[in-house]
């Protein structure tokens, strides 16, 4: 049967099993359109604006471990996709873009709505393609799925000119949508590849010396779906456990091995412990400035293992004394098959202490706290939750205080930190898991950054319940003209921002304002029985709060900032009796220690 | 950190697609790499083409360009002439001044050099020499003192010596 280009891109996204397309029209796209309007198993979501397209597409990959699709017309359309491609691209996030073209006679002529956007976006794709004619069409758009979730993953775009999505030749999906796709230049490492036993048996040996032990498990876990895997190799061994800010998930954060977030905002704890340790398992995670602070004072007693599936990320930043190319997941079990179990040691019992004494607190003055918020949140919604955030103050508060159960349940942008990312990233989720709340935690500026994709939520009923944590006031980069700017407070105050209830009704969803703990509480309450309309909880917070822990940037742990009041704090909760969230940890901690000493556990025979 | 900025010579097989030239470029610009030449050509196989590189930095720096570049879709091959028995040329076009005084001498130099003079005018002589890029830049220093017009290089272009190859399927040098 003759198709079209754009009959046969739909044919190729079916045969990819792609389920929504997160889009916006425009002349180029025309006959893509014109296609989509008699497809009825692919949903098109129409956004507001093509950045949102891209981030829900982003969002859906990050929710579901599947590839994101965002669809623009050329010029405008296509470069106003380029941040959320860049957000996707420093992620590692598998996501195909499709952007419209001028007619492939025109290209170069400066013609209408005309952007080189291969060009633009070559240093942010993993790869992009031009396709000139319409035979060439399906053979890319398969290999931009491939090349989008193989390997280390990444967005890849695709830039189809008006002639080639008009033009009709013969095609058959069934027969002609290359199945199997080989680049010849293209060899990464998959699941399932051969890990060479040599390097398993030095991990293993350092594992078996080690006295203090560390794990630090990044992105590259999440993405290789590798919980059960790191799980193992911490049960096994008792190594404690931190992650990345992209690693959230990649072990249970309510585990009693996991001691949370490392780096600039990281729990004081798992900074103590990197510091100190003598062995480094750095699990796909890319040693990023954020994590190290100054590279050359950064766990300078520890040997390295570095596992990652991208040979470049090995000695990029720090020399690794066994480094390890592959799949978190299949060489994590090939290692198993190496790893001896380890008792629980001393070195485990200082780094409780080092909890115990720095634990992340806040006041509990009677005042609304977006710690308290977060908190709150990750004890209503629990594991079935999906949590998005933008970027800023409340995206380290969430990723202090949110307990990320599983891979896929945490969705921010970590390597660009793009602003306005959350809502959009949220929305996308929604759509990926109709079965799951979805939560993002935003903040009163990047809000108001992609503010118009609620309307999205609203037409097609999606429940996101974004939580403004509002401080009037870029409250990030005031904390560093606070610091590191003699308090000189530049472009940074926003007590002039719309009624953010206003606004969400507007957009015809519903919103809350909450201003102290028992309203905040409410709201949840509220928001929770809301199901198919956008929702909106404005929540004030002083301007003042700063986050801590704090490693000022290219500094090391030496320069570590706590809290001031960390001694009153602890001492006014012990006080009041009230229960202190280290408490219970500690109580789950104590049950498992004896668990594993009595032998029962942790050690599979 | 004072390291030794060392110059290396690679070479990359490339698909011959429209933008690879760009996108390998670009890499170079984007990592901060520096490049001191760069010759592209093409080779014996139609969809191959060959860029032939000379970058400075220490062999860190060096190790990060090739897993770097192995990482662009569309990079078949990278190979390091580093270590290797290599055979490296390149090319300059020199118009030098050569008024009839002096014009005998500098012959002289292109004899030495093996050069050739390959354009004359009454005022002028362009002069075509080949060889490694220190003979080039010796030359050049020469024929400075007559007044260079005009100086072109091609870039360097390398070989390893033996049976070795850098083709697809060919065994690594390195
Ligand atoms: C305001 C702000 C503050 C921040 N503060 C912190 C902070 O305090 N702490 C912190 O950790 N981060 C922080 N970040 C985030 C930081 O910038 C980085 O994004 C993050 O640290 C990178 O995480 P990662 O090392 O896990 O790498 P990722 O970017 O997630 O990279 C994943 C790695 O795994 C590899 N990989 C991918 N797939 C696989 C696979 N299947 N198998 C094996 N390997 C694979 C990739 O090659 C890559 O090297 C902050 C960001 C912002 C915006
Ligand atoms: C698109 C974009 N522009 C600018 C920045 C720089 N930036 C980082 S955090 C921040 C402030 C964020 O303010 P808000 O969303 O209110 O969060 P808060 O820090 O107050 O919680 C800014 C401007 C950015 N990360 N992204
Ligand atoms: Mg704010």
């Amino acid at each position: 049967m003759k198709l079209s280009g754009a009959e046969i891109m739909l044919e190729c996204l079916r045969q990819e099993q792609v389920s929504h397309i997160f889009g916006y029209p425009g002349g180029a796209v025309l006959p893509i359109y014109d296609a989509i309007f008699d497809c009825k198993d692919i949903q098109h979501v129409l956004v507001r604006h093509e950045q949102g397209a891209a981030h829900m597409a982003d969002g859906f990959a990050r929710s579901t471990g599947k590839v994101g699709v965002c669809l623009a017309t050329s010029g405008p359309g296509a470069t106003n996709l380029v941040t959320g491609i860049a957000t996707a691209y420093m992620d590692s996030i598998p996501m195909v873009a499709i952007t419209g073209q001028v007619r492939t006679a025109v290209i170069g002529k400066d013609a209408f709505q005309e952007a080189d956007i291969t060009g633009i976006t070559m240093p942010i794709t993993k790869h992009n393609f031009l396709v000139k004619r319409t035979e060439d069409l399906a053979e890319a758009i398969a290999q931009a799925f491939f090349l989008a979730r193989t390997g280390r993953p990444g967005p890849v775009l695709v830039d189809i000119p008006l002639d080639v999505s008009r033009n009709k030749i013969e095609f058959n999906a069934e027969k002609d949508y290359p199945r199997q796709v080989f680049i010849p230049s293209y060899k990464p490492a998959g699941p399932g590849a051969r890990v060479p036993e040599l390097q398993l048996k030095k991990a293993a040996q350092l594992i078996a010396e080690a006295k203090r032990p560390v794990l630090y498990v990044g992105g590259g876990a999440v993405l290789s779906d590798a919980q059960q895997e790191v799980t193992e190799l911490a049960e096994r061994t008792n190594i404690l456990t931190t992650t990345t800010l992209l690693g959230k998930g990649a072990i249970d954060e309510t585990h009693p091995l996991s001691i949370g977030m490392l780096g600039m905002h990281g729990t004081a704890y798992a900074n103590h412990a990197v510091n100190e340790s003598d062995l480094l398992i750095a699990v796909g995670a890319r040693f990023d400035d954020r994590v190290t602070g100054n590279p050359d004072k950064f766990a300078t007693k520890a040997k390295i293992i570095h596992i990652d599936i991208d040979p470049a990320e090995i000695g990029k930043v720090i020399q690794p004394d066994v480094p390890i190319v592959g799949d978190v997941k299949t060489v994590l079990r090939e290692l198993l098959k190496f790893v001896e179990p380890r008792d629980w040691t001393p070195w485990n019992d200082q780094i409780v202490e080092w909890k115990r004494t720095f634990p992340l607190i806040y006041p509990r003055d009677g005042k609304l706290y977006a710690e308290y918020a977060i908190e709150q949140i990750s004890e209503v919604f629990g594991e079935e939750c999906i949590m998005t955030t933008d970027v800023g103050q409340h995206q380290m508060w969430a990723a202090q205080y949110f307990k990320s159960r599983r891979p896929y349940q945490w969705v921010t942008s970590g390597g660009l930190g793009t602003m306005g990312f959350g809502l959009p990233a949220a929305v996308g989720a929604a759509f990926a898991n109709p079965d799951k709340r979805v939560i993002c935690i935003s903040g009163d500026g990047s809000f108001q950054m992609m503010t118009q994709e609620l309307m999205t939520a609203t037409v097609y009923g999606r429940n996101v319940i974004t939580v403004v944590v509002n401080n009037h006031s870029l409250g990030m980069v005031r904390q560093w003209q606070e610091m590191f700017y003699s308090e000189r407070y530049s472009q940074v105050d926003l007590q002039a921002s719309p009624n953010f209830v206003q606004l969400v009704e507007a957009y015809g969803g519903v919103g809350f304002r909450a201003t102290t703990p028992a309203e905040f509480d409410e709201a949840i309450r509220n928001a929770k029985a809301v199901t198919d309309r956008p929702v909106v909880i404005d929540c004030v917070i002083p301007t003042s709060e700063k986050v801590y822990p704090m490693i000022p940037s290219g500094q090391s742990i030496a320069e570590m900032m706590i809290r001031q009041d960390l001694e009153q704090l602890k001492a006014d909760v012990h006080a009041d009796g009230a229960e202190w969230s280290f408490s219970k940890e500690e109580e789950v901690l104590k049950q498992y220690v004896e668990l594993v000493q009595s032998g029962k556990s942790g050690t599979p025979q | 950190m004072a390291q030794l900025q060392q110059q290396h010579t690679i070479t990359v097989l490339v698909e011959n697609h429209p933008g690879v030239l760009a996108r390998t470029a670009g890499l170079f610009a984007r990592r901060g790499f520096n490049i001191e030449s760069l010759s592209v050509s093409v080779t014996d196989k139609p969809e191959i083409s060959r860029m032939t590189i000379v970058v400075g930095g220490d062999h860190r720096v060096l190790e990060q360009i090739t897993k770097q570049l192995n990482k662009l879709v569309e990079v078949i091959k990278v190979v390091d002439y580093t270590e290797t028995a290599a055979v490296e040329r390149e090319m300059a076009l020199i118009k030098v001044n050569a008024e009839a005084n002096v014009r005998t001498e500098i012959m002289q130099i292109v004899d030495i050099f093996r050069g050739r003079i390959i354009d004359m005018s009454d005022k002028t002589f362009i002069i075509e020499v080949t060889g490694s890029t220190d003979k080039l830049d010796k030359i050049t220093d020469l024929l400075a003192a007559y007044g260079i017009r005009e100086l072109v290089r091609t870039g360097v272009i390398a070989m390893a010596r033996g049976a070795k190859t850098a083709n697809r399927a060919g065994r690594d040098v390195d």
